[in-house]
């Protein structure tokens, strides 16, 4: 039982390369904490999907700027924030992936899909201007994850 | 007629890629009836999503169709919350896929 916040934090660069290291360390934390196979496949899209989002439309590929990637244990949940050094952006502003007019889009699912797969889902901007996706899964032991893959 | 089996992952650089360069070459050597098998695809991401997506207005816009079979409970599942699988034709075996598509091509 974790009792108080545990952090774990890795910067990564702004390379394709940082998406798969990006899931398979939020992964292999996931699994040590006990989540489901299912669980610990959500979560790790969602972490790729949140690197993605900062690898093409935060640092827009910029191999100067840096993607920061935090995980921290709380009673009952885990929290994983990722951190752009880009200029930031609203989420009423993105489109909605499900309206018929957007259908046949190439992109714009990634956020949908963070949002349906976790918990808890916002975007706040950081001090220095860059997006933070905020993203939450309760505990398997706390007997509120969402098991199901509608969106809140 | 063609018929693609993809194994593996359709994500963001070579699944996608791959997938792409393969549906262009399709259309431009004048394939018009495409079936795409995912039996052996285990994971797609929002870019992989994207290219599915233009690989059936790829098609499409060539006058052709797309059809996919065998889709795996996770495909299925994000083509479910995405509400693409009411813009694919999934089929449900081969043999039925492959006698759904219309005229020669």
């Amino acid at each position: 039982m974790i009792s108080k916040t545990q952090r774990l934090a890795v910067t990564l660069e702004t390379l394709l390369e940082s998406v798969d290291l990006a899931e398979n360390i939020v992964v292999g934390v996931a699994e040590s904490a006990g989540f489901s196979n299912e669980d610990v496949h959500k979560i790790g899209m969602a972490v790729r999907e949140g690197v993605v989002n900062a690898y093409n439309y935060g640092n827009q590929q910029d191999q100067t700027k840096k993607i920061s990637i935090a995980v921290e244990f709380d009673p009952g949940k885990m929290t994983i924030r990722i951190l752009d050094e880009g200029p930031g952006f609203e989420l009423t502003e993105v489109p909605d992936c499900l309206a018929e007019e957007n259908l046949l889009r190439t992109s714009g699912r990634g956020l949908f899909l963070m949002r349906a797969f976790m918990d808890d889902f916002k975007v706040l901007r950081s001090p220095s201007g860059g997006a933070e996706l905020v993203m939450v899964k309760n505990l398997p032991s706390s007997g509120s994850s969402n098991g199901s893959s509608q969106p809140k | 007629m063609a018929i693609v089996d993809f194994s593996g992952k359709i994500t963001l650089g070579e699944g996608s890629a791959i997938l792409r360069k393969m549906i262009r070459e399709l259309v431009e050597n004048g394939r018009r009836k495409i079936l795409l098998d995912l039996g052996d695809v285990d994971y797609i991401d929002s870019s992989g999503i994207g290219e599915m997506v233009a690989a059936y207005t790829t098609v499409r816009n060539a006058q052709g169709e797309l059809k996919l079979v065998h889709l795996t409970r996770r495909v299925h599942d994000i083509l479910q919350i995405t509400r693409l699988y009411t813009v694919f034709d999934v089929q449900g075996d081969e043999a039925s896929a492959l006698r759904s598509f219309r005229g020669a091509g």
